[in-house]
């Protein structure tokens, strides 16, 4: 695919609300008191980079730990169409049945809000990465990408009881685990290091090893938790041509937090931004830069000189 | 004392710090060896002054400690620091007992001087050594002792061991090592294998696993002497029981972690030993299950008379039949457990157990359902414990609460963590070392003639223990082997360093 660009993509109807992969509806989340989240609204589009903004503290991370079931949302409906799309007549039939999951002729459908965390990657096929880095740092980078096949090598050893007892299908799937774990450790630079414990490595390898590792649970939907925080410029633009890999090649839809502009503008075919836990603009990169509201409520401004000024680095950043 | 130090200190410095350690050794040991309390004839209470022995700890203190600063290299130390106890207890001997020890306490204090000072000339020819090569570390891949040569030739070695004392020392003499070093260590290498699975590799801290072993050894004796099940039907049955008692322990405690959790699984250990105790009517109480059937070879019995086993094979009778296929039942139960934890390393059930070690959340972000994780490592855990407990009833042929206390627990749990959590070797020499380091304690009765006919050293067990520990945890706080060996490997199998293996968080 030929990077068309968020502009050539320009038709009455943007991918997110024409082929959602993704519909968020209503999404409210409480700590107490505090609401986090509040009844927040978003689609995201299958093939697309959906990034997720906002100021610190304005619910992005809450609204990740909601989508992959780390919390459980205090109200609000997350429908996932594995295959085919979210139609809301499906999704209102499924909601009826009290259910998690059903087939529909388009494919699998998911409320993520009924499933518990490790059932929605292994079900739904929504994988996820952290803030701060969650690797095993006491296994090798290779044993990180195979632990990451747990489900699909489970299946083929037999719940372990036949690959006890050395059953050659199950050596066969190993062999098969090992090549896709070589495979992206090629992709990500690090197939060198393959032996290596993953608490070892650099800190930007290791987040290029979480995005890896979950790309080996072979998901249709991958949140990344600020893929960028602490990488330097390089590292950074490796990170875009990465993801953009990940989009284009494997066809996983992607959704991330990022504070890194670079990333988010260059990237992203489309934007929502959170302010307060409630959405305060919502389109594609362009649409979103050149709101006012964003700028001032995301970026935490109020004077009018810090506003040029920001303006202007954003102006840079883009060109 | 670590490797850090750049240069010996000098000789002043170092004998003022010496004198300064015996002075707290004997400001330590004066009221555990100072004081004692003895019964006399007319059976009262006295307090005995035994200032001897602490002029003795203090001594020993002073001299290894000595030792210890003038020395750089830990191998020169690792040679005279154990010299300082020949030489002060050959002091002490000579001292003591006057012209009938002075010849053997010479020939103790000749022993020591001869280690210190070769001690002392290893250190100077290393000195100069290292002075000549700027040692560079080479890097740490796979230590072949450790991976293939040791394994091997331990258990070579422990198929041959029981053939080896009867040829060196006779049935009577034999019955000893095999019994109460052989099969002894072996139960608890098996118990630390078995507990090693739920605490080294899926790092879920248990302090009740004695509980598991205890139904192991009551489903036998229940079993066998109710329904006159014979043993080879009850041991698979004992780690089905033990097991099931695995995951009924599980369900309750998977939401806990960390201490929590310790909490949780010592109350359940002690609870098996209170149900134990007060169900006389299933257990028969404190006094225990007696006459439990003894093991059959195959069907055929230990016994002199004929259809036995002795007279079966044409063989003399004797005990030491019984003993040595103990031996071999153990062994063989031993290495089942240590296959198949192996095996099972290399399964996707083992690799998700040290996944959950590592870093539960991330583990439940990859679609692993942490809660079957824990269980099957509780169950299978908890199987290898009811095996050993059967076996603990079939060689004892008689099992009561008593076996069965936290102490035990806390030793099964000292062998995993002083072999270093997850290693198999580890545990295997730990075990040898903390079972093997208290029967070798009985053997040191010549130490009577030095602190009098009332000392038995098999009662400072314990306080050796708790100085092994300290020294452990100053020394080697991974335990003995701490390094993790990889499941897999794309090129090559390096060790990874126990300084980033995580310990699990319950």
């Amino acid at each position: 695919m030929a990077d068309p660009g968020p502009a050539a993509d320009r038709q009455p109807l943007q991918r997110w609300t024409r082929d959602p992969l993704l519909v968020v509806e209503h999404l409210t989340m409480r700590f107490g008191g505090l609401v986090a989240v509040n009844d927040l609204s978003f689609q995201v589009g299958r093939g697309d980079i959906t990034a997720l903004i906002g100021p610190n503290g304005a619910g992005k991370t809450t609204v990740f730990n909601c989508v992959t079931g780390f919390y459980k949302p205090s109200q609000g409906r997350l429908a996932l169409a594995r295959e085919g799309r979210a139609l809301p007549q499906d999704v209102a039939a499924l909601t009826r049945t009290g259910r998690a999951h059903q087939r529909f002729p388009d494919g699998d459908l998911y409320l993520l809000e009924r499933m518990r965390d490790f059932e929605i990657t292994r079900h739904a096929r929504v994988a996820r990465t952290f803030q701060n880095i969650r690797l095993f740092p006491g296994m090798t980078v290779l044993e990180n990408l195979i632990v990451a096949q747990h489900n699909a090598l489970m299946r083929a050893s037999g719940m372990s009881f036949l690959g006890l007892i050395g059953w050659p299908a199950y050596r066969a799937r190993e062999k098969e685990a090992i090549d896709k774990a070589a495979s992206w450790l090629e992709r990500i630079g690090l197939i060198d290091r393959a032996d290596d414990p993953a608490g070892a490595l650099p800190y930007g390898a290791q987040r290029r090893l979480e995005i890896a590792r979950a790309m080996c649970t072979d998901p249709v939907l991958l949140c990344l938790d600020e893929p960028a925080a602490g990488l330097n410029p390089r590292e950074s633009a490796e990170l875009n041509v990465l993801l953009r890999l990940i989009r284009d090649r494997e066809g996983t839809s992607i959704l991330l937090i990022e504070h890194d502009m670079s990333v988010v503008m260059q990237i992203s075919d489309h934007v929502v931004v959170l302010d307060y836990g409630t959405r305060i603009a919502d389109g594609t990169p362009e649409e979103v830069r050149n709101d006012p509201r964003v700028i001032g409520a995301y970026l935490g401004v109020e004077d009018e000189e810090e506003l040029i000024q920001v303006e202007a680095e954003i102006a840079e950043v883009s060109s | 004392m670590g490797a850090t130090d750049a240069a010996p200190p000098t000789a002043s410095t170092a004998l003022r710090e010496a004198t300064f350690a015996g002075l707290i050794a004997a400001g330590l040991s004066f009221p555990i060896l100072a004081l004692g309390t003895e019964i006399d004839f007319s059976n009262r209470l006295v307090l005995e002054q035994r200032w001897s022995w602490l002029v003795i700890a203090a001594a020993l203190v002073f001299v290894g400690r000595l030792c210890a600063l003038l020395l750089i290299d830990w191998r020169a130390r690792f040679i005279a620091v154990p010299g300082t106890f020949p030489l002060v207890g050959g002091a002490a001997l000579a001292a003591m007992t006057g012209a009938a020890g002075l010849s053997d306490g010479l020939v103790w204090m000749a022993i020591g001087a001869v280690l210190i000072v070769a001690g002392f000339a290893l250190d100077r020819r290393l000195a100069a050594r290292g002075a000549a090569t700027a040692s560079v570390p080479a890097p740490r891949a796979t230590n072949p002792l450790f991976g293939k040569v040791l394994p091997s030739a331990g258990v070579i070695g422990l198929f041959l061991f029981p053939l080896i004392m009867l040829w060196l020392l006779g049935p009577a003499g034999s019955l000893k090592w095999i019994n109460n070093y052989g099969i002894q260590i072996l139960i608890f290498v098996m118990l630390g294998w078995g507990l090693n699975i739920v605490v080294g590799l899926a790092g879920l801290l248990d302090l009740g696993y004695v509980a598991f072993y205890a139904v192991g050894a009551y489903a036998y004796a229940l079993l066998s002497t109710q329904f006159g099940l014979s043993f080879w039907l009850c041991l698979p049955l004992a780690g089905l029981f033990a097991a099931l008692w695995g995951l009924m322990l599980g369900f309750p405690v998977l939401r806990l972690r960390g201490d929590y959790l310790a909490i949780v699984t010592l109350a359940f250990g002690e609870i098996i030993g209170a149900v134990l105790t007060n169900w006389t009517d299933l257990t028969n109480g404190k006094a225990g299950i007696m006459s439990i059937p003894r093991i059959t070879f195959f069907g055929l019995p230990f016994t002199s008379g004929e259809g036995g086993f002795a007279s079966t094979f044409g063989l003399e009778f004797s005990a030491i039949h019984r003993t040595i296929f103990l031996f071999y039942l153990i062994l063989c139960l031993a290495l089942l457990t240590n296959f198949v934890t192996i095996r099972l390393r290399r399964m996707p059930v083992g690799r998700a157990w040290e996944a959950l070690r590592e870093d539960e959340i991330a583990c439940r972000s990859l679609g692993i359902n942490t809660t079957n994780t824990k269980l099957t490592a509780f169950a299978l855990g908890a199987m290898f414990g009811g095996f050993a407990g059967s076996f603990f009833a079939v060689r004892q042929g008689f099992v009561n609460p008593d076996s069965f206390t936290f102490l035990e627990s806390a030793t099964i749990l000292a062998v995993v963590v002083l072999g270093g959590m997850g290693s198999q070797i580890g545990v295997a020499l730990a075990a040898i070392v903390m079972v093997g380091g208290t029967e070798i304690l009985r053997e040191l009765a010549f130490l009577k003639s030095i602190f009098g006919n009332s000392f038995d050293p098999a009662l400072y067990r314990m306080l050796i223990f708790g100085f092994a520990m300290v020294v452990m945890m100053i020394w080697r706080p991974r335990g003995l082997i701490s390094g993790r060996s990889p499941s897999v490997a794309l090129r090559s199998r390096k060790t990874v360093s126990g300084a980033l293996v995580n310990e699990g968080h319950g």
